[in-house]
């Protein structure tokens, strides 16, 4: 393994963010205000409480989530995009080093920098709502492990992307909305029959179930398959990334 | 001495079905400096790709100090450096903070000591905190220089160090290159000016389509560069080349009127004072005349000839 690659990598993208480090956090706490004051007001006035907990506190682990998701795959995606945009690749391509060294720099910085801000507006939301974490172990188990299998997802969209169009696509198509319909902002018993089969096919459900579990004990899921749903995704995004090491494809011609 | 680089039968076609690489071998030597010359297209950025990892070879093996560039990457690449063609280099990036990562992908402890040395000797250590899109373009290259140095690497491949500029540095380049080979690294850089390659190389390759046409020692190719033929159209046709001429080994042009004479422009005496006044003795005159020197192409088209 040549890990002063994979820190040289590492180092190199948390400087990034460093350097610009109000615009990465500015921007997801100022929209993380704005879904409590959203959300909370308006809402959170007419429901009172779910499943025991109040709204406003209900719906803070979905709005960790959705900030973690969106992090860790924008992260990673451009963070591997930036290099073949310009051109930089090469110098990665032509180093003693393996392209899972390479993943494991870039996913690593990603999951960091999602993690961080998740918990940034998990500090930014005390100040709006009483929380307790039941399972502090579990919490953070369940954040690492969905900011690295969502940064990974990040990079391979980064290596297939042909365009910063394409770059966006994803998250903005497939991400936000899955987030928003699963169950960020309400229990899924709170829908008519037929709405919850479907989102019980909505993969994310059971990220945001299992991270509620770990704040509250409540689910909408049992934690046991949340658990092995996040693992599922953690397995397959591992095997494309192995299939792109094996083909090389999108990276060399 | 076994070679530093060790080509053999390397072949490239694109996905698109373009054959850039023709089966090509070549031996490079510990400490020499190879030049390949050739046009657009030709191959050369693909060659060093292939040799640096940046492409996939669609045939033929490629070994560095021994180790194969496929099963034995790491070791392989850990003694190249690669100025590449483009100038692709981090915008936002400070130029110390570029050249102390490209060092930190190759696997070497941080040595500011090192950077510092390599900056310095690139004159770039007082722009040593500025941000690489702050650079000019000569300078941009530079830094591509200096990060390929980084990791002082036993090889250094120069994709075209001098396209876009300046003379003044581009006799620093060349300095600069000299300076590298007497410390011991073995350079490749590709050029389009047959005048670099005579400035630096001790070996010239010229490869066209794909093809390495030729290697040879850069005093022998000078030579052949060097040939101008001199025609000299006559009033009155001639049957053959009189005898009292042989010496000059004139051709004789197809009409009879035009006598072709092959000299060296880099030879001390050329002979042409001497033509000229034998030809008056043989009675003949000449009514008009031309010099024509060989063009990169006819090289070319010479040198395949020869090959084939
Ligand atoms: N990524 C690629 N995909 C398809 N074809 C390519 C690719 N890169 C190069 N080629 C083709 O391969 C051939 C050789 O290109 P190469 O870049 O090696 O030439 P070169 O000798 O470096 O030329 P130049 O002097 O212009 O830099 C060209 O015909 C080019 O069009
Ligand atoms: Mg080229």
């Amino acid at each position: 393994m040549n890990w002063q690659a994979i820190k040289a990598i590492y180092v190199f993208e948390m400087s990034r963010t460093f350097r610009t480090l109000a615009q990465s956090i500015v921007s997801p706490v100022l929209s993380t205000v704005l879904y409590f004051v959203v959300f909370g007001a308006a809402i959170g006035g007419r429901i009172q409480s779910v499943e025991g907990i109040s709204y406003g506190a209900f719906i803070v682990p979905g709005l960790i989530m959705l900030t973690l998701l969106q992090q860790s795959v924008t992260n990673a995606s451009f963070g591997i995009y930036f290099p073949k945009f310009i051109g930089t690749i090469y110098e990665l391509l032509s180093a003693p080093m393996s392209f899972i060294e390479i993943v494991i720099g870039y996913v690593g910085a990603a999951a960091s920098k999602a993690i961080m801000i998740a918990l940034i507006i998990l500090a930014t939301s005390t100040f709006f709502v009483d929380l307790q974490i039941l399972h502090p172990v579990w919490m953070l188990g369940f954040l690492l492990l969905t900011a690295i299998s969502f940064a990974l997802l990040g990079f391979i969209i980064g290596i297939w992307a042909g365009s910063f169009e394409q770059l966006q696509l994803i998250p903005l198509l497939v991400i936000t909305p899955l987030v928003f319909l699963g169950g960020s902002f309400y229990s899924i018993s709170m829908l008519p029959e037929f709405w919850q089969g479907v989102t019980r096919l909505n993969p994310v459900l059971y990220l945001i179930s299992g991270f509620r579990w770990a704040f509250f004990g409540v689910a909408d899921v049992p934690v046991g398959l949340s658990i092995a749903a996040v693992s599922a995704f953690l397995v397959l995004c591992l095997g494309v990334i192995w299939l792109i090491f094996r083909t090389g494809w999108r990276i060399k011609p | 001495m076994a070679p530093i680089i060790s080509i053999r039968n390397l072949g490239k076609t694109y996905a698109g079905g373009q054959v850039a690489l023709d089966d090509v071998s070549l031996d490079i030597a510990e400490g020499e400096i190879l030049a390949l010359l050739g046009p657009n297209g030709a191959g050369k950025t693909t060659l060093i790709s292939a040799v640096c990892g940046l492409v996939q070879p669609t045939s033929g093996v490629v070994t560095v100090a021994g180790h194969d560039i496929i099963t034995d990457y790491r070791a392989a690449r850990s003694q190249i450096g690669l100025v590449p063609q483009d100038i692709s280099i981090e915008p936002f990036e400070r130029v110390i903070n570029t050249t102390r990562f490209s060092r930190g992908l190759f696997g070497k402890p941080r040595d500011d000591a090192h950077i510092e040395h390599v900056l310095k000797a690139l004159s770039l250590w007082d722009k040593r905190n500025a941000r690489n899109m702050e650079l000019s373009g000569g300078m941009k290259r530079r830094v591509l220089i200096a990060k390929a140095l980084a990791h002082e690497p036993r090889i250094l491949f120069l994709d075209e160090p001098t396209a876009g500029v300046d003379v003044a540095l581009r006799k620093d380049m060349w300095e600069l290159v000299r300076q590298l080979r007497a410390d011991g690294v073995t350079i490749i850089l590709t050029t389009h000016y047959i005048e670099e390659a005579e400035e630096m190389a001790d070996r010239i390759g010229i490869i066209d389509k794909g093809r390495l046409l030729l290697v040879e020692e850069k005093a022998k190719l000078i030579h052949q560069l060097g040939r101008k033929t001199l025609c000299l159209f006559l009033q009155e046709p001639l049957d053959k080349v009189p005898s009292a001429l042989a010496e000059y080994a004139l051709k004789l042009g197809e009409d009879g009127r035009t006598l072709i004479y092959e000299y060296d422009t880099k030879a001390e005496r050329t002979g042409i004072t001497r033509l000229l006044a034998d030809l008056a003795t043989a009675g003949l005159s000449v009514r008009d005349l031309e010099t024509r020197q060989s063009s990169l192409e006819q090289i070319f088209l010479n040198l395949l000839e020869d090959a084939a």
